[in-house]
């Protein structure tokens, strides 16, 4: 028998983590609240017993605003699974137990894991764990997730749960409510159509609460005239906000009881003193700034040298293959086709691996949230607030998952605006164009060339959100309440970092064998036949030639457009057709693709960063534009990200280049 | 509850850094008002600001969590102080 096992919880209280270690799976880890935005399913056996296991997003009770919310409740509520998993935070207990007390009533078999009992116990805090288990009538186990401790008691009282039942308490919310609750409990008990499906104590509360999603449901009933007069009745009782009214009988409930079974107060914490300085209201956007700029001073520096060895490699091994391999087509085929441009592109694996480990370090110790808190008083000025900033500094990364992350903003047109100006975000796959033509072309000023170009997006994506919400009625809307929970700084766990950079150098390598060598391959094919001819008579020359024209005021050759042709299926094409240009040149010499770029003038600086930024802008990739449809659920959002992007790209790299003209450069 | 309790009552927004107050009330529309209690600001609960900046969004303590709330939501937050 399966068992179907769902962990619930605040955000960020490490679900996916104990997920993880549970199914051994690869939920995406990181301390903010809100990464997790769909459901995933593992599985764990213990003992025999076999438990499918599913995270869900984070959630502060069962009444859902936003999608990855929804997620969470419909799952609960909708999927019965059979055992719930309640995981709190021990070290702060006060506000998780809100939602244990929703799930206690909603009757089913819930399970309370107090996660990270190492910092609860930092705090000087002390949790009488079998008092609290008493008092809330269902059983706790704790954790610590980052050590893996407690997991396997986790696992054995699940198997054990099939054989036990358990009643949680029935917390009271005082004579007056409790006697309402009553009234509609009696009311829907002699309807089966909702007796069979909810726990009538349950929709009680909710009727009462004025559940939009649950008085939905209720209008089949058949003493709706009944219930709706006894609605009425109870506002003289709670007044106009009756879910308000219930909400804080829970939290006295939890206050009556926490002095019983919690010992200790928070003292301040070095989080709270760090945020002094982090948080500053003037030095808190240079910080953020410097810490970005550490960053990719970092990719760039330590993954150069690495690099350097990676495409060593590749041309030995081309120069080699040439020896060996008589038949020149096939020689071709392996040394310039895959090892060029393959190789190529892979050369770059090191900088990417780099930038997310950079990347994973920023969001594991806490920053990323508190970038949201530094980025907010600009995000205002778009009409959107400092949780939009979030997807922003996940499309450094990759802009899928940024995509993704949206769904916790709960106004759809804030939302949507967030993603179409998301692929302006400059992701790991425009790195290596950049690292290519800056290190070509912009000499001692590449960094800050490449750096730039991050900057770019951002103001780009400011720009396009600011300009859309004025000129598009559909963006046209109110501004959404920004409240998003800080979590205290920790220190990065290099499991967590090196399993996120293995898990994206792994979804590179597989993407450079799968949609790069396509298109690497195709370009390979085209720029060398019809065999034998010069590569300016070959098809890609003949395409080349007829993109040339529109690129010819940007100041790139043909070469340059059918890269950024072949480039849209995914960016990093854009290098590996370079690579089968220029490497292996055919005049015998030792250069480098970079040296020959620049001495052979393909780009000068100016055009080069004209290049730069028009990759940067010009169009999403496949996969993003995949995202944008899948998040958006319709193909007009994409059609507009594409159209606008390619304006704007070619607006800009053209101001660019008439800019630097006018400066006195070529 | 505050009527024999002679004090100031102010939006959150305006609580100084370090300074902290009683919270009465909550206006706004009825998600903001269940998401903000749903999170622990309930009347009569102690909030504490730690961050605040002009025109920008603030950080509160409030039940042991720490909770950034934008100027807006922050506007619409009574507190009592003093008293
Ligand atoms: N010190 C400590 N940290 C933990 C523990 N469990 C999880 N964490 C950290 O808490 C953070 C959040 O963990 P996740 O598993 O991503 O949390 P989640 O509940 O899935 O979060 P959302 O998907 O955003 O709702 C990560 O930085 C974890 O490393 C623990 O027991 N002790
Ligand atoms: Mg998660």
């Amino acid at each position: 028998m399966k068992i179907k096992v769902a962990l619930i919880g605040n955000p960020n209280v490490g679900k996916s983590l104990i997920f993880n270690n549970l199914t051994g799976g690869r939920s995406h880890i990181g301390n903010w609240p809100g990464k997790t935005v769909e459901k995933k399913e593992g599985r764990c056996i213990y003992n025999g017993v076999e438990m499918e296991i599913i995270d869900l997003p984070g959630v502060y009770s069962l009444t859902a605003q936003s999608i990855d919310e929804l997620i969470a409740r419909d799952y609960i509520i909708e999927e019965k699974p059979d055992i719930v998993i309640d995981i709190a935070d021990a070290s702060n207990l006060e506000r998780n137990l809100y939602l244990t007390l929703q799930l206690m009533e909603l009757e089913v078999k819930l399970i309370l894991v107090l996660n990270k009992m190492d910092i609860a116990e930092n705090l000087g805090y002390n949790i009488d764990v079998e008092a609290l288990s008493k008092k809330l009538g269902i059983p706790i186990v704790t954790t610590i997730a980052t050590e893996g401790k407690g997991m396997d008691e986790l696992k054995k009282i699940i198997a054990e749960s099939i054989h036990r039942e358990w009643k949680a308490k029935k917390i009271s919310y005082g004579r007056e409510i409790d006697e309402l609750i009553f009234k509609f409990e009696k009311l829907i008990a002699v309807e089966r159509q909702f007796s069979t499906k909810y726990p009538t104590r349950w929709l009680a509360i909710k009727i009462l609460e004025r559940d939009e999603d649950i008085l939905k449901k209720i209008k089949k009933s058949r003493n709706l005239d009944e219930i709706l007069k006894n609605i009425d009745e109870s506002i003289k009782v709670l007044g106009d906000e009756p879910d308000v009214a219930l909400a804080e009988k829970r939290y006295e409930w939890i206050s009556s009881i926490l002095p019983q079974v919690l010992k200790g107060i928070r003292p301040v914490t070095l989080s709270d003193m760090l945020d002094k300085v982090f948080l500053d209201k003037h030095l808190g956007i240079p910080i953020f700034l410097s810490l970005w700029w550490s960053l990719f001073r970092f990719t760039y520096d330590v993954s150069a040298p690495l690099s350097d060895l990676i495409d060593i490699f590749f041309n030995r091994l081309g120069d080699i293959v040439k020896e060996y391999i008589s038949n020149e087509q096939l020689a071709s085929f392996i040394a310039d086709g895959i090892l060029g441009g393959i190789g190529g592109v892979l050369v770059f694996l090191p900088s990417i691996l780099f930038l997310f480990f950079g990347l994973s370090i920023l969001e594991d110790s806490g920053y990323l949230a508190r970038a949201a808190f530094v980025m907010d008083k600009l995000m205002y000025k778009l009409g959107l607030n400092g949780r939009s900033f979030i997807p922003i500094l996940l499309g450094f990364g990759c802009n899928v998952p940024a995509i993704m992350a949206t769904r916790t903003i709960k106004n759809e047109k804030d939302r949507v605006l967030t993603i179409v100006v998301n692929p302006l975000i400059s992701c790991s796959a425009r790195l290596p164009v950049y690292i290519l033509i800056g290190g070509a072309v912009l000499g001692e000023y590449a960094t800050a060339g490449v750096y730039s170009m991050y900057i770019l997006g951002i103001v780009l994506a400011v720009s396009m959100a600011l300009l859309f919400r004025r000129i598009i009625p559909f963006f046209k809307s109110g501004r959404t309440p920004f409240i998003m929970e800080l979590p205290m700084y920790a220190k990065p766990i290099l499991k967590t970092t090196v399993i996120h950079m293995w898990e994206r150098g792994s979804l590179f390598l597989r993407k450079a064998g799968t949609i790069i060598f396509l298109g690497v391959i195709s370009v390979w094919f085209l720029s060398t036949h019809p065999w034998g001819s010069p590569i300016e008579e070959t098809y890609i020359a003949i395409l080349g030639k007829i993109l040339e024209p529109l690129f010819y005021p940007l100041g790139f050759d043909w070469r340059g457009a059918v890269a950024l042709f072949f480039g849209f299926i995914a960016k990093e094409i854009v290098v590996g057709a370079f690579s089968i240009f220029f490497g292996f040149g055919g005049e015998g010499e030792e250069e480098s693709l970079k040296q020959y770029i620049r001495t052979h003038k393909i780009f000068t600086p100016l055009t080069g960063y004209a290049f730069m930024a028009f990759t940067l802008t010009y169009i999403p990739c496949i996969a993003t534009l995949g995202a944008i449809y899948r998040e958006t659920g319709s193909w007009k959002w994409v059609l507009f990200t594409v159209t606008y992007e390619l304006i704007l790209a070619y607006t800009v790299a053209f101001t660019i280049v008439t800019a630097g003209h006018l400066l006195g450069f070529t | 509850m505050y009527m024999y309790r002679p004090s100031r009552i102010i939006p959150l927004a305006m609580l100084p850094e370090g300074v902290r107050g009683i919270i009465v009330k909550i206006i706004g529309g009825r998600g903001l008002v269940r998401r903000l209690t749903e999170m622990g600001f309930t009347p009569g609960i102690e909030v504490t600001v730690l961050k605040s900046s002009f025109q920008g969004p603030i950080l509160a303590m409030i039940r042991g969590s720490r909770i950034v709330i934008g100027r807006g939501v922050a506007m619409k937050i009574l507190v009592e102080v003093g008293g």
